[in-house]
């Protein structure tokens, strides 16, 4: 008999609830686990996509420059429009809009805003209609990549500073490439000289770190010459400790330099591609900042001045470029002809559509995802064709007709093993046996097996991915088979249908909507697949849009493999929009799964 | 030519169904059910032989008239100039042809004229030959099939037992494909290792590996085809991704089975699949252009030196993609785990807590390894993740910030390199051998586990 009076005592006593207290507090404990755990995957999948999203949106749109084109009957046959020299026209267009650009490279620079596409659409458009030859059109010249992202900010953005004082301007102001000096009646560049010297206080600080370990190396080599044997040995070890010492007293004094530099008030400080640049618009020109003190600057003048007359003050402007010019690809030039154009409002930004309708390129503002898409159909045609009569007449076979026998049961076994092979072998199987070919000696003679399909064309890749899909769609579809009830086929057998007719004719089309939805869900996972389809060599660079299934061509997952590769920094942006255009494919692929899991499906 | 060749058997093998069907309902006379089949099996029967004859002698002759155009052809270079060696005759054959196709050919000359314009006429004669034989065949079979019936002829049984070695064929596609992926493997396997003089433990235990440095003439250096490093830099990511995957995917699938409210796991669930339905590029995508990046900067930031192609991130990157394998996995595991024992352990006073960790979490432990097991089976086969973020050069370390190389990267560096592919296929197929069977033999194991542990509660 249990004592209930000493029962209850333990239960209401103070150690009994401390234990409940403890073992409610292990409860909540797993439950934060698991929470934190779903919350960590959630944050994850979340990351993951607008990661993608923020970078895709970058890729949206395209830049364009609107600009007057003389098409001259003289220059451009009439006859034959395609001959003339478009390029050549391009560059003159440019030239006559920046007249005073003369130097070569500068010339170099200014046609490398324009892609190198827009002259070929330039001539596209004439030649599809030669009636514009003789006048003059205005013509959106597509830009390069790295002017399209400096329009879009990628390079961070211009700033128009504050200023107080009136400006006063000497130096030859006409020509491009002269050094001109500017004084200002106000303090106005003091905050710029000190961004300028917190640069130097860091230079000193990393030059500091660097004598630091000179002082070390000397140290150390100290301590070894007296620990050393042999006088020679001593002797080039105290070498090396002066050499040390040397470059460590040099670079302290570089240091000191630069730390006095950055701690006296005043003075004039050089401007580097380290720094950020000054852009000063004044009198309709441009002039590039040199050296800066804090009432005055020296520069270079990009754009011609009307004249060297003062401004008063507000009728100049300050442009801060807070990006340095060596960690963007568009110069302080680049930056100040593309802002003139902005402010003539020649520039101009559209929705890019080419990306949905081009093949690929090697041109970041020319290249599209056409090509890959019209690849991935091909490929993805060819992987159902295959796939999925054979993976339902498979599963059709192992539910309704096998016997149990060891045959069955060794094509089970495959199927599971194949559902768990990487899908890197897989590329290997077909390269060797669909791609080139297994060679064998069979009594002295060889025997080449497979090697039909053409390198990088979607139907290797399609027999491929079929292989791979194949068992996702068998496993599927017996499941669905398994779940049509036995009693159909009683009342099929028992009006005298045969087996082949029952199953065709009934077990069939009730198990459809489920066979379809495994079918589907099987060939999205085949639409993302990439590593098979880089072994068959589908990661070539092809321009051209597939014709058929045995054209070569690329798909969708292997493009964006390859365009995550380029060193272009336009095309991160689209290797992301690339991303975003496969993750809408498969999201179609899953919402028509579901619709027909949802519609079709019986419940028995 | 071959396409129409292949329309005419088509629209022959529709000829045949209507002429079987018709004559099926003669044969019948106006009483349908005197005959032993339905008239539209009759059609089938003969159109399905039509089709399969005919299609098979369009191969049959495609196929050995083009091995007996390639042959004579050699024999007629091999007679013209006796002094050329095998490697030569071909490329003289492989010439011709393209001077017959009206391609730009290596070199040109008279001989290779000549073989061109006997390929031209030889090609010629294959094609009408794949024409007649394939439509006579096709005829044959029409004639033949259409002519059988009657009233008495068993064209339903006769047809259902073709359809049934149809489907017979297509189950025996899987163990074909298997067939297929050990045979394309071990060929080039064995080549490789014969290559290597049999000497196959260097290759399994040796220490550097680059096997294509001063390869020439499809010679290997043994000393320099050990694959260690590959093997421990997989192993290295693939203990970050399971550290990353299996807590997280454990105490998912924990919570999910025995906390969640409906509402939970009807949004907890699918956000999962989600991320199982990522491709592997995307992930890719990401470990090598955001967390790399981030990673690095991170690591400068406390004054670590990290490389910009971490071993780090691409097994986090990996192990996030493996999550929703072993919660998926560990989930179906632990709701398999009878609710008798959970309902004995609840009515001896045990809190939730207590039961899964003491009663559901031993009885689910077999699932849950094997869960496991695949998840680390999954980690090794991966591919783009690795490719995209991981090293290219085989160092080995032990420091997960540094790059790494992988077995599935130095396979693809390999089929996709610039070396000639008979070279680089050796150690490439091999690799893939390995890997084929490590993951075969992990996911033999994890299965036999899960078998076994059904068997119990069952």
């Amino acid at each position: 008999m249990v004592d209930m009076a000493a029962l209850t005592k333990l239960h209401a006593s103070p150690i009994t609830a401390t234990r409940v207290k403890a073992r409610r507090r292990a409860e909540t404990r797993l439950k934060i686990y698991g929470i934190t755990a779903i919350f960590l995957a959630a944050l994850a999948l979340v990351t993951l996509l607008s990661s993608v999203f923020y970078k895709a949106a970058g890729a949206l749109t395209e830049s364009y420059i609107n600009l007057p084109v003389t098409l001259s009957a003289e220059e451009i046959p009439v006859d034959d429009p395609g001959s003339a020299n478009f390029g050549g026209l391009t560059k003159d267009v440019m030239k006559e809009v920046f007249p005073f650009v003369t130097s070569r490279r500068d010339r170099r620079d200014l046609y490398g805003l324009v892609s190198s596409g827009a002259s070929f659409e330039l001539q596209n458009k004439v030649k599809a209609d030669p009636n514009l030859i003789g006048g003059v059109i205005t013509f959106p010249f597509l830009l390069s990549d790295d002017a399209d992202l400096y329009l879009k900010g990628f390079f961070g953005t211009l700033t128009s500073e504050d200023t107080d004082g009136a400006l006063s301007i000497s130096g030859n102001v006409t020509e491009v490439g002269e050094e001109v000096q500017l004084f200002s009646t106000a303090n106005d560049f003091v905050a710029e000289v000190a961004v300028v010297k917190e640069l130097l206080l860091i230079e000193a600080a990393r030059v500091r770190a660097d004598a630091e370990r000179q002082e070390r190396g000397r140290a150390v080599f100290t301590e070894r010459a007296q620990a050393a044997s042999t006088d020679e040995q001593r002797e080039k070890l105290i070498a090396g400790a002066t050499g040390y010492a040397t470059q460590r007293d040099a670079l302290n004094a570089r240091a000191d330099d630069l730390e006095d530099r950055a701690l006296r008030p005043g003075g004039e400080e050089p401007l580097s591609s380290e720094t950020p640049s000054l852009l000063l618009e004044v009198n309709g020109g441009w002039i590039d900042a040199t050296r800066v003190s804090a009432t005055g600057l020296v520069g270079e003048v990009v754009v011609p001045l009307f004249s060297d007359a003062d401004a008063a003050p507000g009728e100049w402007v300050l442009h801060v470029m807070e990006t340095p010019e060596n960690a963007r690809k568009v110069n302080d030039k680049q930056v100040i002809w593309l802002e003139t154009l902005r402010s003539n409002e020649a520039t101009e930004t559209t929705f890019n559509w080419r990306f949905f309708t081009a093949g690929d390129s090697r041109e970041a503002e020319l290249a599209g995802v056409w090509g890959a898409i019209v690849g991935t159909f091909f490929t993805m045609l060819v992987t159902f064709f295959l796939a999925f009569p054979l993976g339902v007449s498979a599963a059709i076979y192992l539910e309704e007709f096998a016997p149990k026998n060891r045959f069955t049961d060794f094509v089970e076994v495959n199927i599971n093993n194949l559902a768990a092979v990487p899908s890197i072998v897989f590329g290997l199987l077909g390269l060797a046996i669909f791609v080139t070919g297994v060679e064998f000696e069979v009594w002295g003679r060889e025997i080449v097996i497979g090697g039909f399909a053409p390198r990088s064309a979607p139907i290797a890749g399609g027999m491929v991915l079929a292989l791979m899909t194949l068992p996702t769609i068998i496993i599927a579809s017996r499941a669905a088979i398994r779940a049509v009830p036995p009693s159909i086929r009683d009342a099929a057998l028992g009006v005298g249908a045969s087996k082949l007719q029952c199953t065709f004719h009934h077990v069939l089309p009730l198990a459809m909507p489920g066979i379809l939805t495994g079918s589907i869900i099987g060939m999205a996972q085949a639409l993302g697949e990439t590593a098979p389809l880089i072994m068959i060599g589908m990661v070539a660079f092809i321009v051209d849009i597939p014709q058929g299934i045995t054209d070569s061509a690329t798909v969708l997952p292997v493009q964006i493999f390859r365009w995550s590769d380029f060193p272009e920094r336009a095309f991160e942006a689209k290797t992301a929009l690339a991303i975003v255009v496969l993750l809408g494919f498969l999201v179609i692929m899953n919402i028509l799964a579901i619709i027909l899991r949802k519609r079709f499906e019986r419940r028995w | 030519m071959i396409q129409i060749t292949i329309f005419v058997v088509l629209l022959l093998t529709a000829a045949a169904y209507l002429t079987g069907r018709t004559r099926a309902v003669t044969a019948g006379g106006g009483a349908l059910a005197t005959l032993h089949s339905r008239p539209s099996y009759h059609g089938f029967y003969c159109a399905i032989w039509v089709l399969m004859v005919g299609i098979a002698a369009i191969l049959v002759i495609a196929i050995i008239g083009g091995a007996l155009i390639e042959a004579r052809l050699m024999a007629a270079i091999a007679a013209a100039d006796p002094t050329l060696s095998q490697i030569e005759i071909d490329l003289v054959l492989s010439d011709a042809q393209a001077i017959a196709a009206g391609d730009i050919a290596s070199r040109s000359g008279d001989l290779r004229t000549a073989i061109a314009q006997q390929f031209i006429s030889a090609e010629t004669m294959r094609i009408w030959a794949v024409l007649v034989v394939g439509m006579g065949a096709a005829l044959a079979t029409f004639m033949v099939t259409t002519r059988q019936i009657n009233r008495e002829w068993r064209a339903r049984n006769r047809s259902e037992r073709i359809v049934r070695y149809m489907l017979v064929t297509s189950a025996a596609i899987a163990i074909m494909t298997t067939i297929g992926i050990i045979l394309s493997l071990v060929g080039e396997t064995l080549n490789f290792f014969a290559n290597i003089d049999w000497q196959v433990w260097k290759y399994v235990f040796g220490l550097t590996w680059s096997p294509l440095s001063g390869v020439h003439s499809g010679e290997m250096d043994a000393d320099k085809v050990g694959a260690i490093p590959l093997f421990a830099g997989t192993l290295m990511i693939t203990i970050i991704a399971m550290l990353v995957a299996t807590p997280i995917g454990l105490m998912a699938a924990i919570y999910l089975a025995d906390f969640a409210s409906p509402t939970v796991r009807s949004i907890a669930k699918p956000m999962l699949e989600i991320l199982a339905g990522i491709p592997t590029v995307v992930y890719g995508f990401f470990a090598a252009l955001t967390l790399g990046p981030a990673i690095r900067g991170l690591g400068e930031g406390i004054g670590l030196t990290v490389a910009s192609e971490s071993a780090l991130a691409a097994g986090i990157v990996m192990g996030v993609m493996i999550i929703p394998f072993i919660s998926s996995l560990s989930d179906d595991v632990l709701n398999a785990v009878p609710q008798s024992l959970r309902d004995g352990s609840y009515g001896l006073g045990a809190t939730k807590a207590e039961t899964i960790r003491q009663v559901v979490l031993p009885a689910a432990l077999p699932g849950i390894v094997s869960a496991v097991l695949l998840g680390v089976s999954r980690a090794i086969g991966e591919t783009m993740i690795v490719v995209m973020a991981a090293g290219q050069g085989a160092n080995l370390t032990a420091n997960p910030l540094e790059a790494v190389t992988t077995v599935t990267v130095q396979i693809v560096m390999l089929i996709t390199g610039d070396t000639e592919a008979a070279t680089a296929a050796g150690p490439a197929f091999t690799l893939g051998f390995t890997l084929f069977c490590v993951t075969l033999g992990l996911n033999f194991v994890a299965l036999r586990i899960v078998r076994r542990y059904r068997e119990m509660y069952d």
